[in-house]
């Protein structure tokens, strides 16, 4: 009876220590390490950093970012890349404006056709990547380009501005009456995402495609199917961010979201997940984002130009990359 | 004749394995010297030493009589020791004689390339070859055989002593070999040491001054080829005793009649019109050289590759099979012949690996894994099959190599295939995890499980297996009763000999 008692004890400890280890193998928790040291030093320096309206403010800030990184976290854990979520995301934020304030459909409706556009775009890249076996740099590069065209064409260049109140909220609002509402819809985005990676097949399916592709396919894995989910889903998260964007600005603006998608690919590799893909959590993808969010609000209120911001952004993606692949080398 | 170079003792270690184990030979110059044995004999390993592309764990080379030690391939062509691997080294969009100078490149005073200077150099190595090929033109564009012709020449060019030959007619056509044995005879004359590998026992038989046998990393022997027969060199390549590593047969040896698996006409670009049939509770082994076409033949039928023409029927009924998730649902599984790039995720855990196929089963209605249902099925799989690891959330890749065999087996075991497509089940494996493992593929038939093994160990072969495919250049040349043939016999079939 003792004897079975150590025996549990001990395959207990066991798998203890193999999730503490697991945890220390891990970037998240360098990352929150990171993230926890930049705020203690943001509060020393700045008595303004650590206020419930600034955090607001940051947590806001980082919303869209955070939610463009899901998608980006399923693609590049497949060891796919999608370039095209900026541009989607202006595009998907000119039709919901244009649907409302041309076609005059009510803002539901008009959320919704933006949605199911993203998802269409996620997946005709998603179909070139794993049918046409086209690479995914490239496909989704040709549909940055697009995307932004039809932005510019759809909206002829202009703004749409004028939207409604119950559209701006989203952006603008809060929810009872203290969580912003891009922040609250980020928490439920990540939310889905953890069960979906976590807890559904299709979460390990991805992970599996990434770790090798090869071996997926041969244990029945669907792996087309799956590439192209993942694909999808990014299509989909960079919609919702086009409807956060879209609805903070008060406007469809069809040059929106430039450049977003290397600060969702810089938010997902600084949160620990592999460029090669099969490797990386969601929650480190927040913690990336809310890395770069926090270092760019504490600058911003240390009053360091934008400039060097950018200089500093690049140095600590390097910093960290560079600290992970030499770890793993052993 | 006096020796060229001197191989002592030497003996090269891999995790679990003993790759080459004190062998010692010599090589005369001016000599053809044949690399003969088995897959897996050590031929590779002892070439990879020669060439400086690994190091023996002990033993000593010496060239004219001094020893010599190779950190890299290059140190190896700086004494004179160049390779021409299967695979050639060359690069597709550079020109012949770019390839040729590839690394030390002529430069003019001012530092540029001259280009010049070495077009001129490269053909003057051309000519000596007697090859006629145009040096401007990409490698890509030139035929296999022209491309061999480029890799001897760099080898030429960098003034060669000892040039080894790894399977050199393994991708050419019959009148591009007999150039290819022109070429060699002439180099022969001109000085140059050849050692040279292949399968084919014919082509050694007619070029070859002496050969060297390997089985199991050992030296066998060291003979001259005349008066000597095909037969004798097969006799020395597999003449060992087959052990009892193998599980006894007597309860095994029933009658199996009831077939499960017939396919027709399997054909694609590897393969030609591969038909065969495969019974219930039988172990069908599929013998042949390397690139006979055997790991080609399973994934054809699993749809992991596509097929030209193929009708597979189970249990007497027309399936198709497009993909691995279709063979799946048919219940047939491949173990591939790869554990690390094709059998494994290495960096997942041994839980995820072992349910990747399963998910769908552990999932509650609601779709979501079971974590409870998950754990335990993972946790009877390392109890059943012994895996040894620390917990089910190891990553794979810290596993030795039985141990990840082991999980691949788990991991298809819980898929209740009724066929299951064994390729080189134990290859790279230490002989403990060797014996479970054909242990458990006995007890696995005897419980009506269907297996269908390639193996290119000759006693794995005929220690495992009731019938015997044997193939040779994509074509089954032969199908043997396990208990009417001999090594001898698989091994001509094997090489190509048709009829008797």
């Amino acid at each position: 009876m003792s004897n079975l008692n150590t025996e549990t004890t001990l395959t207990t400890k066991n798998k203890t220590m193999a999730k503490i280890k697991d945890l220390f193998e891990n970037q998240e928790v360098l990352i929150l390490v990171a993230f926890l040291l930049l705020c203690v030093i943001m509060t020393i320096i700045n008595d303004q950093f650590f206020t419930a309206s600034n955090l607001t403010n940051v947590a806001r800030q980082i919303s869209i970012n955070a939610i463009l990184a899901v998608g980006m976290t399923f693609v590049i854990l497949t060891g796919g890349i999608d370039l095209s979520v900026g541009s989607v995301m202006a595009f998907t934020g000119t039709i919901m404006a244009g649907m409302m304030l041309l076609v005059g459909i009510p803002p539901v409706y008009a959320v919704l056709i933006g949605i199911a556009l993203g998802t269409v775009i996620g997946y005709i890249n998603g179909m070139l990547v794993a049918y046409a076996k086209i690479p995914a740099i490239i496909v989704t590069l040709a549909m940055m380009e697009a995307s932004r065209g039809l932005a510019l064409l759809y909206t002829g260049g202009y703004p749409l501005s004028g939207l409604p109140q119950s559209f701006t909220f989203i952006g603008r609002g809060y929810a009872f009456g203290i969580i912003p509402m891009p922040v609250l819809i980020m928490i439920i985005v990540y939310i889905l995402a953890y069960i979906i990676l976590n807890h559904l097949p299709i979460g390990r399916y991805i992970y599996a495609i990434g770790g090798n592709e090869e071996a997926a396919r041969l244990s029945g894995v669907k792996v087309k199917r799956y590439k192209i989910l993942a694909y999808l889903i990014s299509g989909v998260t960079a919609a919702i961010a086009g409807m956060i964007l879209t609805s903070r600005l008060a406007s469809g603006q069809p040059m929106a979201g430039v450049g977003f998608e290397l600060d969702a690919i810089a938010a997902v590799v600084l949160g620990g997940t592999a460029i090669a893909g099969g490797r990386g959590h969601i929650f480190g993808t927040l913690l990336g984002a809310m890395l770069i969010g926090v270092l760019s609000n504490g600058l911003n209120l240390m009053g360091v130009s934008p400039y060097v911001q950018l200089v500093l952004k690049g140095v600590i993606i390097i910093g960290a990359i560079y600290y992970s692949s030499w770890r793993q080398k052993d | 004749m006096e020796n060229i170079l001197e191989i002592k003792n030497i003996t090269r270690e891999f995790p679990g394995v003993k790759a080459l184990n004190d062998v010692s030979f010599n090589i005369r110059r001016g000599e053809i010297h044949a690399l003969v044995g088995e897959n897996g004999a050590g031929k590779s390993t002892l070439m990879k030493i020669l060439s400086g592309v690994q190091d023996p764990s002990k033993g000593k080379i010496y060239l004219n009589g001094k020893e010599v030690v190779f950190k890299s391939p290059k140190d190896a062509q700086e004494v004179g020791i160049s390779i021409i691997h299967q695979e050639f080294s060359l690069i597709p969009y550079l020109n012949g004689f770019e390839n040729i100078f590839l690394g030390r490149e002529l430069r003019k005073k001012n530092g540029l390339l001259d280009k010049k200077r070495m077009k001129t150099e490269a053909e003057k190595v051309m000519e000596r070859l007697n090859a006629n090929i145009d040096l401007s033109k990409p490698i890509t564009l030139l035929s296999v055989a022209n491309q061999q012709f480029i890799e001897i020449a760099k080898a030429i060019a960098i003034d060669t002593k000892v040039l080894i030959f790894d399977e050199p007619t393994a991708s050419l056509t019959g009148k591009e070999i007999d150039k290819l044995f022109e070429l060699i005879e002439m180099l022969k004359k001109s000085g140059v040491t050849i050692i040279y590998i292949s399968h084919h026992l014919e082509e050694i038989l007619a070029m070859c001054d002496r050969f060297t046998c390997l089985r199991d990393g050992e030296w066998v022997g060291t003979r001259s080829v005349e008066g000597c027969t095909k037969q004798d060199i097969v006799k020395m390549m597999v003449g060992r005793e087959i052990t009892n590593t193998y599980p006894d047969r007597t309860s095994w040896e029933k009658k199996k009649e009831e077939i499960l698996l017939d396919v027709k006409k399997l054909t694609n670009s590897v393969v030609k019109d591969v038909s065969f049939s495969l019974k219930k509770g039988e172990i069908l082994g599929i013998a042949g050289l390397v690139g006979a076409g055997r790991t080609e033949t399973v994934r054809a039928l699993i749809g992991a590759d596509t097929t030209d023409e193929k009708e597979v029927y189970i249990n007497g009924k027309r399936a198709t099979i497009k993909s691995p998730t279709e063979a799946l649902t048919h219940g047939i599984g491949l173990i591939p012949e790869s554990r690390k790039t094709q059998g494994l995720i290495l960096g997942m855990t041994v839980k995820n690996n072992i349910t990747l196929p399963i998910l769908n089963k552990i999932s509650s209605k609601a779709g979501f894994l079971s974590r409870k249902k998950e754990e335990s099925l993972v946790n009877k799989s390392i109890k059943d099959l012994l895996i040894k690891t620390p917990t089910m959330w190891q990553k794979v890749k810290h596993l030795s190599g039985g141990n990840q065999q082991k999980v691949v087996l788990a991991k298809w075991l819980n898929t209740e295939c009724n066929i299951l497509i064994f390729d080189e089940p134990t290859r790279g494996i230490d002989i403990g995890a060797k014996e479970e493992i054909y242990k458990l593929m006995r007890v696995l038939a005897e419980q009506g499980l269907s297996i269908i093994m390639i193996s290119s160990e000759l006693p794995e072969i005929l220690g495992m297996s009731d019938r015997v495919l044997v193939m040779h250049k994509g074509k089954v040349i032969s199908q043997l009763d396990v208990k009417e043939t001999t090594s001898e016999e698989v091994m001509y079939y094997a090489t190509g000999g048709v009829g008797k």
